[in-house]
């Protein structure tokens, strides 16, 4: 029945190069930790979009309870932290995802450094990996600020007057981002909107680029 | 456009659509045709990858579980006595930039030097090495410029941690989220709800007549961080305090200070201090009208 459905799509759609496109290759033997033990070292990017799609679901659900403004912030994480049920869980593997993501990003950058995986003709992908890595430290600075204690607060006007102290632009940088002079109302709905939709809207749009080239390219051959 | 197809016709589209119409069934490529001991991606190589991903995301649950994610106090703007603390992968950086040469008048240096200027080559990594060499230990200058610098993070990570844990045994300070979950814990033990912090109920204020409150406490400057109504500030309410000490205990909090508070034995003489606490050990939530 299934395949009379797929039948039916691609008669009509033409899904099948697509799916060939994604889905549908072989993968060589030097990857493989079946064939080689360390072969595991190519895991780590598979494993860093894993954790990208835990955190990406475990947020989605956070924003069901979290509440972006100064008074109720932190009072809506400790609800959720305490009387939700499975909040603890969901917000647990949101804290810890977002340092197991940078743990297991940091790896696989130096996995494809040391193989010398940036090289000719894959030196784009090398650049929007970057851009991703970058991505990636904005969503745990912004995301660091959102429960509202002390620790979120004062970790965020530290690192606020760092990008301060950028010269000529340092001042334009901080009051952007705080929507201010102050860390306040402001600079929590700001972080919160960076937080859920720009960064992530520019880290999909990344990522989508990073598997298409991949894809186009293959993984690097053995050394 | 015309519906009907022409048999001689070379490309047949799907009714009038752009879509040209093919009868070959889906058959995936012979992989035997590929060199080495290649597998298809999906299913047989994309199950095992999952196999790995359950022992990770196993893993990942037991820690989830074993730590719950910490929460401290609400944020107070006016706390002049909170370590800052960023999240642990940014702690090199906050830690390079404390430096002679990366702060003050240098900070330029820190932050554009040798903060900026390393993550610029990175991101170009591929255009400034550009033979053709793949292996790391081929690659002297690339591959030691890299150790060198997973080096510097590793030792600037371990320095910054070192020392926010010194600041925090120099201050007896308790991390914030660890105090609240004590706090919360002690609580429930009491067989009283879990405190949310900023939201308790605080106990009306006892005999607020006395001269002890209206003239001693005030001299001390007690109502500056506890409160003119001792409902708090900077320093946690007084009122209740009973419930929570007794009147030794909070004697020798007076006399010899506790974490932010200092120590008013050189300010008050000891009579005072028994007189103040006494007072305090009255403020209990029962004896309030």
């Amino acid at each position: 029945m299934f395949k009379n459905m797929y039948n039916w799509i691609d008669e009509r759609l033409d899904i099948t190069p697509m799916w060939r496109d994604i889905a549908d290759h072989e993968v060589p033997e030097h990857v493989n930790p079946a064939h080689h033990f360390s072969a595991f070292v190519y895991c780590f990017g598979g494993l860093t979009f894993f954790i990208t799609v835990i955190q990406i679901l475990s947020g989605m659900f956070l924003t069901m309870y979290y509440v972006p403004d100064i008074i109720n912030a932190y009072y809506s994480v400790d609800y959720l932290q305490h009387q939700v049920a499975f909040g603890a869980i969901v917000r647990g593997m949101h804290h810890w995802g977002a340092s197991l993501v940078i743990v297991m990003m940091f790896l696989h950058t130096l996995r494809v450094f040391f193989t010398g995986s940036y090289k000719a003709p894959r030196e784009m992908n090398w650049v929007v990996g970057m851009l991703i890595f970058f991505v990636m430290l904005g969503l745990g600075f912004t995301g660091y600020l959102l429960p509202w204690d002390n620790k979120a607060y004062y970790a965020t006007k530290v690192g606020l007057e760092i990008a301060g102290s950028v010269p000529y632009l340092g001042e334009y940088i901080k009051e952007l981002m705080n929507g201010g002079t102050i860390v306040g109302a402001q600079t929590l709905t700001r972080f919160f909107a960076i937080h859920v939709f720009f960064l992530p809207g520019a880290l999909l749009a990344l990522l989508a680029g990073h598997f298409f080239m991949i894809r186009k390219q293959g993984i690097s051959g053995p050394l | 456009m015309a519906h009907k197809h022409d048999p001689n016709e070379k490309v047949v589209y799907v009714g009038d659509s752009r879509i040209r119409r093919h009868n070959n069934v889906n058959v995936p490529h012979d992989y035997s045709a590929y060199p080495g001991k290649s597998e298809a991606f999906i299913p047989n190589f994309l199950l095992k990858e999952w196999m790995v991903g359950v022992v990770v995301l196993v893993g990942f649950l037991v820690l989830v579980i074993a730590e719950p994610a910490p929460l401290g106090y609400p944020a107070d703007p006016l706390n002049s006595s909170f370590i800052p603390m960023p999240d642990w992968y940014f702690l090199f950086l906050y830690q390079l930039l404390k430096y002679p040469y990366t702060s003050g008048d240098y900070l330029v240096l820190g932050v554009l030097g040798l903060s900026g200027l390393p993550f610029i080559s990175l991101l170009l990594a591929p255009f400034l090495d550009t033979g053709k060499e793949r292996r790391f230990y081929r690659r002297p200058i690339a591959s030691s410029l890299m150790i060198l610098s997973l080096v510097a993070c590793t030792y600037l990570t371990w320095v910054s941690w070192h020392h926010y844990q010194e600041e925090l045994r120099i201050n007896e300070v308790t991390p914030e989220h660890i105090k609240r979950e004590l706090e919360a814990e002690e609580a429930v033990k009491k067989g009283l709800p879990r405190p949310v912090p900023g939201k308790e109920k605080i106990p009306a204020m006892v005999a607020s007549d006395d001269p002890t409150f209206t003239e001693t406490m005030k001299e001390a400057q007690c109502i500056s961080c506890h409160g003119a109504e001792l409902q708090g500030g900077n320093a946690p309410a007084l009122r209740g305090v009973g419930d929570r000490l007794n009147e030794e205990e909070i004697a020798n909090v007076i006399t010899n200070g506790r974490e932010a508070m200092p120590a008013f034995k050189d300010q008050l003489s000891k009579e005072q201090i028994d007189q103040v606490a006494a007072w305090l050990a009255k403020q209990k939530a029962e004896g309030a009208e």
